[in-house]
């Protein structure tokens, strides 16, 4: 068994499979069907009582024991070819957060969609910033769950320069759908070129007036500055408008003041502003005070 | 045989309503548990329906995301733990294990009511958790850590749903397991007994043992929620991963409380419809108990991308193609059960035969997930959604039309209609892989699974999929409108129209309130076709 990437071997452990589930089930119906018309009732109007047979119970337990076994065995060898990634491959880190992904080269580099050469393993050491999710590339047949506070790989081999889908495969909430994003396979030398090109990518630092914070925090997933509708209301003169909410079923207005906003960050589900889902997640144990003092100050400076 | 009333017409001291809500007759309770559950089946099956809608193009074709989303966790809530668990052993199992082991009750009537109640309970918070606090749960069935603590959604309200139910399981466990043990009629040994009660025994027993586990781990998940003390979320000191083994290390043996009993109803039928016995007793038997047991030991194969260690990976996956032999054996024996019978293929074996068929099909592909390097592929994709779909809904969904089909006649003292019964299935069963079968070739192409949004390229297979859904609901409205009609304008069906050997067909359908006037006795096994020519009809 000698595995070139993770694709083929999961490919193959696939077809060897299915292969082998075909020919039973279409075993099995074809038996059936046999004597259902073999045996009607107008061509076999004499049943014949047989209770078992000890001989047949042993083959059809020791046969099937057999098969499966091998495909355990199969199986389990190409998941060890796929978790043992080789010495040369280049380490990237990949953070999960709703509902984004962000990548982080050796040297400092991050981008949203993952960047890589065409011929060398990859290797992702995956983390989650708030729940699960799950980083999964269907043309390189890899996944592996993003666990907050916990660090998980996978690697693959890209060949072949193109873009493949990146998908996030563990259910994580209301843009759990839009947390798609690219694989980008460059030539090595394009690839190099890239990785000098600039060291650091514009999300570590403000861009155009938005706070960084506001991003790594993943708010912009949901919340627009441009007073466009997303999944939450605009932050686009959000400061002391009059807001109508739903609290515990009833509705009332109130004014976007600091405390509103304050308390709509940290425990969002306590009034949940009319025609929007409740969805947002809590940020309490994910913003510090300072955190949260600039992001509601952000806030304020948007105001009309 | 001498006419008794039937327990239709012995109300006790109650009447109308109260003589089904208030009755401790387990027949009543039995009927009263399939009407329940035929609506909450209703109701779970729009859901999917409306899902499908959806999903018929990419982008917003009906609803926004999170409602969606609240969608796939109300239909998956309600066809788990309102239909599928409680499913056969409540209704069929209420109404025939006495019967079937020729006793005259459950061995607890009272506690069997205060199940039915509990489960009513646990349903309407299900259904309340939809309208009432700030939004319908959007967390999935399986309510994974640490979202479902973070979501500001109604999650306590259907976690503690799921709690109650599992408290009516549990008793109906306790309530099936003392009865076999301890009321069977006299000469019905333990291997004299009808198959189907041997499956509701393995089924107690998973019942009874796996169920206070998932009690505790929501009860967890309600304490992090309402007081912030952190078992699961890792930004409280808590660990995703435990929430993910509390959760299987109960819902995969519950796996096997919906499937096992769908086996004994099948494995009832085939030797009725085929007038031999059953090929291999003990096997089936023995099978049934043995994925009773191993089933406990392979839960993680839900796990195998979670993050948890290679190891343990490994151990899962071997674990999990051990399981499948016992089910293996049955398929085999019940195809051999055929062997040298004398077959009318009527509406119950119909039903029959196309469970081993989508139940084949399901624990094939099972197998490509049991597979450690394919299941990376395919895990959290919508190749699952067709995997469970076809062994639920094509395996213990089946069996229970099935059943209903063969044991209608003694429950009414009514036949329905034959022909529509046949067009009924003709319908579900092209519904059926039409509606399935794509989603596993999209979830080979890597769509995930609750996506409420797709790629332009899935884009075909979804459409035919939810065209299958019209087709299978249509053979739904068909097969329980023809029921429903016939327990009023069917013709008389009489005691025994199948000419079954098992102690249920020796009463009058329907059998009266006290079942049998004098305990029968019993000489033989539960399939006696060898002397019994002169009888067939
Ligand atoms: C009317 C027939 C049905 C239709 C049209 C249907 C359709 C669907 C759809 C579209 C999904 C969501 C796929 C996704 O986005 O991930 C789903 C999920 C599910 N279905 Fe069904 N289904 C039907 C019947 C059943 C039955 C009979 C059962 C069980 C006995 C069942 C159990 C489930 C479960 C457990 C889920 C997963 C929910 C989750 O992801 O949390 N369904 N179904
Ligand atoms: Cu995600």
């Amino acid at each position: 068994m000698n595995f070139q990437s993770s694709t083929q071997a999961v490919d193959s452990v696939f077809i060897f499979i299915v292969a082998i589930s075909v020919a039973l089930l279409t075993g099995i119906v074809a038996t059936m069907v046999y004597f259902v018309v073999r045996y009607s009732r107008e061509r076999n109007p004499d049943p014949e009582n047989i209770e078992g047979n000890l001989l047949l119970e042993i083959v059809w337990v020791v046969i099937p024991l057999i098969i499966v076994l091998a495909m355990f065995f199969y199986g389990w060898r190409g998941f060890r070819f796929m978790r043992t990634a080789p010495a040369n491959a280049l380490l990237v880190k990949a953070y999960a957060s709703m509902w984004r992904w962000d990548f982080e080269y050796d040297n400092g580099r991050k981008t949203d969609r993952l960047i890589v050469p065409s011929g060398r393993p990859v290797k992702l050491v995956i983390t989650s910033r708030d729940v699960l999710h799950s980083l999964f590339i269907p043309a390189f047949r890899v996944k592996e769950d993003a666990v907050p506070g916990m660090l998980t790989h996978l690697w693959f081999l890209p060949d072949g320069t193109g873009d493949y889908d990146l998908f996030c495969s563990e259910y994580c909430g209301t843009g759990h759908s839009e947390m798609i994003t690219k694989v980008q396979v460059m030539t090595a030398e394009d690839f190099r070129k890239w990785r000098l090109e600039a060291p650091h990518e514009k999300t570590g630092e403000d861009v155009d007036g938005v706070p960084a914070l506001l991003r790594k925090k993943g708010c912009l997933a949901c919340h627009s500055i441009d007073g466009t509708r997303k999944i939450g209301p605009t932050f686009k003169g959000l400061f002391m408008s009059r807001v109508i909410v739903v609290t515990g079923g009833k509705e009332h207005e109130v004014t976007a003041n600091e405390q509103y906003l304050r308390r709509s960050v940290m425990e969002p589900e306590a009034d949940i502003v009319k025609g929007f889902p409740p969805v947002m997640p809590r940020e309490k144990d994910n913003l510090t005070e300072e955190e949260l003092s600039s992001i509601v100050g952000f806030i304020k400076g948007l105001r009309e | 045989m001498p006419e008794q009333p039937d327990f239709y017409t012995t109300t006790g001291n109650k009447s109308g309503l109260w003589s089904w809500i208030f009755s401790t007759d387990h027949k009543r309770i039995g009927v009263l548990y399939l009407f329940s559950l035929l609506v909450f089946f209703s109701i779970g099956a729009a859901f999917g329906l409306l899902m499908r809608l959806e999903l018929i193009a990419p982008g917003k074709t009906i609803v926004e995301a999170a409602t969606y989303n609240a969608f796939f966790t109300l239909h998956g809530v309600i066809m788990i733990f309102l239909f599928i668990i409680p499913g056969i052993p409540v209704s069929l199992g209420n109404f025939f294990l006495p019967l079937q082991i020729g006793a005259g009750d459950l061995a607890f009537p009272r506690i069997n009511l205060l199940s039915w109640w509990l489960y009513m309970a646990g349903g309407l918070m299900a259904l309340m958790s939809l309208f009432l606090g700030s939004g319908p749960p959007d967390t999935g069935w399986t309510f994974y850590a640490p979202y479902s603590i973070r979501t500001g959604t109604n999650v306590t309200m259907a976690v503690s749903a799921a709690f109650v139910l599992g408290f009516s399981s549990i008793l109906t466990g306790l309530n099936f397991v003392t009865t076999i043990h301890r009321m069977r009629a006299p000469g019905m040994t333990w291997f004299r007994m009808p198959l189907f009660v041997w499956s509701l025994y393995a089924t107690a027993w998973v019942q009874i043992l796996a169920t206070p586990i998932l009690g505790i781990t929501l009860l967890l998940v309600v304490t992090e929620r309402l007081f912030g003390v952190g078992f699961f979320d890792p930004a409280k000191g808590g660990d995703p991963i435990l929430y993910q083994h509390l959760f299987w290390i109960y819902s995969h043996p519950a796996v096997y409380i919906m499937v096992l009993p769908a086996m004994g109803v099948i494995t009832e039928i085939i030797p009725v419809f085929s007038r031999r016995t059953i090929f291999g007793y003990k096997a089936i038997a023995f099978s049934s108990m043995a994925i009773a047991s191993v089933g406990y030991f392979v839960w993680g194969h839900h796990m195998f991308t979670s993050g948890m260690s290679d190891t343990s990976r490994a151990v899962f996956s071997f674990l999990t193609f051990i399981v499948a032999i016992p089910s293996g054996v049955k398929v085999f024996n019940w195809v051999a059960s055929l062997y040298k019978g004398s077959i009318r293929v009527d509406a119950p074996l119909l039903f029959s035969l196309s469970f081993i068929f989508l139940f084949s099909l399901g624990g094939l592909t099972g197998l490509i997930m049991g597979s450690l390097a394919t299941n990376v592929h395919i895990h959290g994709t919508h190749f699952i959604v067709a995997h469970f779909h076809y062994v639920m809904f094509g395996g213990a969904g089946f069996a229970f039309i099935a059943g209903l089909h063969y044991w209608f006649p003694k429950m009414t003292g009514r036949m329905y209609s034959e022909r529509r019964a046949k067009t009924g299935w003709a319908f579900l069963f092209t519904g059926f892989q039409l509606l399935y079968f794509p989603l596993f070739i999209l979830g080979w192409q890597g769509m995930p699974r609750r996506y409420y949004d797709y790629l332009p390229d899935f884009h075909p297979l979804n459409a035919a999929s939810t065209v299958g859904s019209w087709i299978l609901a249509a053979g739904l409205i068909i097969i329980f409108f023809n029921l429903l009609r016939s327990i009023r304008n069917g013709g008389q069906a009489g005691p025994n129209p199948w000419g079954g050997t098992t102690l249920e067909w020796r009463t009058s359908s329907p059998p009266p309130a006290e079942n049998f006037e004098v305990a029968p006795v019993v000489t033989e096994g539960p399939y006696a076709y060898h002397h019994k020519k002169d009888r067939i009809l």
